[in-house]
C-alpha cells in the first residue's frame, strides 16, 4: 500500500466502483478501500462467487452489478479488500486497518461511498438471539445459500422486506407470517407522491408483482401491525402484536425485521461534515451539492451515504463524484465534464422520482421512532433503555451529547451506530424540541475498535 | 435455526466451536456457520451477561463479537473460516478466560 493516492474511494458498492472505475478509466491513481471480502457492496453482494441459479432466485435487478464489478476489476483502480477506514479528517488523512495492520494513507480527493445501513428501531425483545435484520437474512442468502428452516416471520416495512419474503418463496422457504407496522395513514399521505413516482412505474409494477405472487402463495401478510414484541427467556420462542385492535402471538425461532434504510454517516460525521435532518428519510444525511461535495474541501459523497436513492441512483452520483475529483485533480476539463455529466444527471433523476412516494408510504410510526416503551433496550452495547434516556433529559440533559455522557449511551463498540437515531428521536420528544435542534452524537475517531497494538504498529513516519 | 440449501461436502475446513471440532463450507463467514449449527448464542454482554446472537452481518452492529484464535471482540460477521480457526463464544468483555 501505498502512502498517497490521488483519489481514495471509501466502500465498493455500487457507487464506490462506478466513482473507482470511471477515474481509473481517465489514468488516476485510484485506492478503493472496503470491508468486505469481494466488491459488490451489500446490494450485489457475492456478485463473483454465487451460483447461477441462487443469482437467478434474487431476481433481474441483483444481475446488474455483474457488469459493475468485471469493469471495476478490468479497471487500474488498486483494490483493497477487508480493509476498515477507522479515521478520516479534513486534510483527507484516512486510517486504515487491514489484517491486523494499521496503516495512514493520504489524498488529494476523497470520495466516500459507506452506502446505507438498516434503520435500527428499538422494540420490546429486539435484543433476543433469533432477532435479526431483514438485511442480514438476504445476506446469508446471497452470499451462502442459507435460509432460515420454515415458520420464519418477517416484520416492518419496506421494499427490502416484500423482496425478501419474495426471494424466500422462490427458494422454497416457509414463511409463517409478513407483519406490516406501515401505519394505514401513510397511503394517504403518500397520494400526492403518486404522480411523479409513476414516472418510474416499473419500480412499482415490480412492487405489486411481488405482494401478488406471495398472495397467490398464501402468505399470510397482516397489515397495520402495532405494538410488536419478541419474547422469549434466552432465545426468540415468540412475536407478539396488535392487530386491528386484537392481541396476537405467533410462535417462532427466527423474526426479521426492517424499518427502511439509513445513510451510513460515521465517517463523514467524523471528517466534519455538515449534515442535516432529512425530515423525510427520517435520517441525518450530509450536505452535498449536485456533484456530491461535501461541506469539506475535497471530500465527495456519493450513493446511499449521501442520503437514500437506492442502488441505482448510487452509480450515477459515483461517476458524478468522480467526474468531480477528475476536474480538482487537473485531469478533466470542465466542458469535458458538464458533458459527461448529462447523462448521469437525466438518469439520476428519472431513478429518484420513486423516493417521495416511497418515503412517505413505507414511514415508520411515530410510536416506533420514539420507542414509547420505558423497558426497551436502546443502545444495545451498553444496555440503556429508553427509560434511562428520559431519566437524563428530565434531569436536564437537553441533547443527544449530554445524553450520551451521562448514560454511555452511545459509548460501546458500535459507536452509537446503533442507538444515535433513536437517541436524537427520544430526547427530541423528552424536551419539547424538534430532532434537528437535538444533534446527533458528536463523532470522533477510531469510528472502529481498534488495538492498542494495531496503534502501536503504525510505521513511525506513517503515524508522523 | 438455519439451513444449508445445498448440502455439498466440498471444500470443507476444520475449525474448532468452543473446543469442538467441526467441518464446514470454505468461504463463510463465521457467523453464518454459527448460525447454521444453531448455537444458542455467540457472547454475552459485559453489562448484564445477557446473551446475544449476530444481528446485521454487515459489521455495523458489533452484536456478534467472539473470540477467534484467541482474539477476543472479533465480528464474527466480517470474518472466513479457515483451516484450524478456533471459534469460541465471548464472555462479557472477552478480557478474562472462563
Amino acid at each position: 500500500m501505498k502512502q498517497h493516492y490521488q483519489l481514495a474511494v471509501i466502500g465498493a458498492g455500487p457507487a464506490g466502483l462506478a466513482a473507482a472505475t470511471l477515474a481509473a478509466e481517465r489514468g488516476v491513481e485510484v485506492a478503493v478501500f472496503d470491508e468486505q471480502a469481494a466488491p459488490g457492496g451489500q446490494i450485489y453482494r457475492a456478485m463473483e462467487s454465487i451460483p447461477q441459479h441462487r443469482a437467478g432466485q434474487l431476481g433481474d435487478e441483483y444481475q446488474r452489478g455483474r457488469k459493475m464489478v468485471s469493469a471495476f476489476r478490468a479497471s487500474r483502480a488498486k483494490y483493497f479488500s477487508e480493509t476498515q477506514v477507522w479515521s478520516l479528517n479534513g486534510r483527507r488523512e484516512l486510517g486504515l486497518v487491514r489484517h491486523q495492520q494499521a496503516h495512514m494513507v493520504t489524498a488529494d480527493q476523497v470520495v466516500i461511498a459507506s452506502g446505507a445501513m438498516e434503520r435500527p428501531v428499538p422494540f420490546p425483545g429486539w435484543t433476543l438471539p433469533g432477532v435479526m435484520n431483514a438485511g442480514a437474512g438476504q445476506i446469508l442468502f446471497k452470499a451462502h445459500g442459507i435460509v432460515p428452516d420454515d415458520g420464519v416471520v418477517l416484520a416492518g416495512s419496506g421494499p427490502l422486506l416484500l423482496l425478501l419474503a419474495w426471494q424466500y418463496l422462490h427458494a422454497g422457504v416457509g414463511v409463517k407470517a409478513l407483519l406490516d407496522v406501515t401505519p394505514m395513514m401513510n397511503h394517504l399521505h403518500a397520494l400526492p407522491g403518486l404522480p411523479r413516482a409513476l414516472l418510474a412505474g416499473h419500480y412499482i409494477t415490480k412492487g405489486l408483482g411481488y405482494k401478488r405472487d406471495l398472495k397467490r402463495a398464501g402468505i399470510s401478510t397482516l397489515h397495520n401491525v402495532r405494538s410488536l414484541r419478541a419474547q422469549g427467556k434466552d432465545t426468540l420462542q415468540s412475536v407478539s402484536f396488535l392487530h386491528n385492535g386484537r392481541e396476537q402471538k405467533l410462535e417462532t425461532s427466527v423474526l426479521l425485521v426492517h424499518f427502511g434504510v439509513i445513510p451510513h454517516t460515521q465517517l463523514s460525521r467524523v471528517a466534519g461534515c455538515r449534515h442535516v435532518w432529512s425530515d423525510s428519510q427520517l435520517c441525518w444525511r450530509p450536505v452535498l451539492d449536485e456533484w456530491g461535495r461535501s461541506s469539506v474541501d475535497g471530500i465527495l459523497i456519493a450513493g446511499d451515504g449521501g442520503g437514500i436513492g437506492g442502488a441505482r441512483s448510487a452509480e450515477h452520483a459515483g461517476r458524478l463524484a468522480a467526474m468531480q475529483a477528475l476536474y480538482e485533480l487537473g485531469a478533466m476539463a470542465s466542458d469535458a465534464q458538464q458533458r459527461l455529466a448529462r447523462n448521469d444527471r437525466k438518469w439520476m433523476r428519472e431513478e429518484l422520482h420513486i423516493r417521495p412516494f416511497l418515503e412517505a408510504f413505507f414511514r415508520i410510526s411515530d410510536d416506533m421512532l420514539q420507542v414509547t416503551d420505558d423497558d426497551t433496550v436502546v443502545c444495545r452495547c451498553e444496555e440503556v433503555n429508553a427509560g434511562q434516556i428520559r431519566a437524563a433529559v428530565a434531569d436536564g440533559h437537553r441533547d443527544s451529547n449530554q445524553v450520551k455522557f451521562l448514560t454511555r449511551c452511545g459509548m460501546g463498540p458500535c459507536q452509537g451506530r446503533q442507538c444515535g437515531e433513536a437517541v436524537s428521536h427520544i430526547v427530541a420528544v423528552a424536551s419539547g424540541k424538534a430532532v434537528q435542534d437535538i444533534g446527533h452524537y458528536r463523532e470522533r475517531p477510531p469510528v472502529n475498535p481498534l488495538t492498542l497494538g494495531q496503534l502501536a504498529g503504525l510505521h513511525p513516519e506513517e503515524a508522523e | 435455526m438455519f439451513k444449508r440449501l445445498d448440502n455439498s461436502t466440498q471444500g470443507r475446513v476444520n475449525v474448532t466451536i468452543n473446543g469442538q471440532p467441526v467441518q464446514v463450507p470454505e468461504g463463510e463467514t463465521v457467523a453464518a456457520v454459527v448460525l447454521v449449527l444453531d448455537l444458542p448464542y455467540t457472547r454475552t454482554t459485559p453489562v448484564s451477561g445477557a446473551p446475544r446472537a449476530p444481528f446485521c452481518l454487515m459489521g455495523v452492529c458489533y452484536e456478534c463479537l467472539m473470540v477467534i484464535d484467541g482474539k477476543a471482540n472479533q465480528r464474527a460477521c466480517m470474518e472466513q473460516v479457515r483451516e484450524g480457526m478456533r471459534i469460541e463464544c465471548q464472555q462479557g468483555t472477552g478480557g478474562s478466560r472462563s
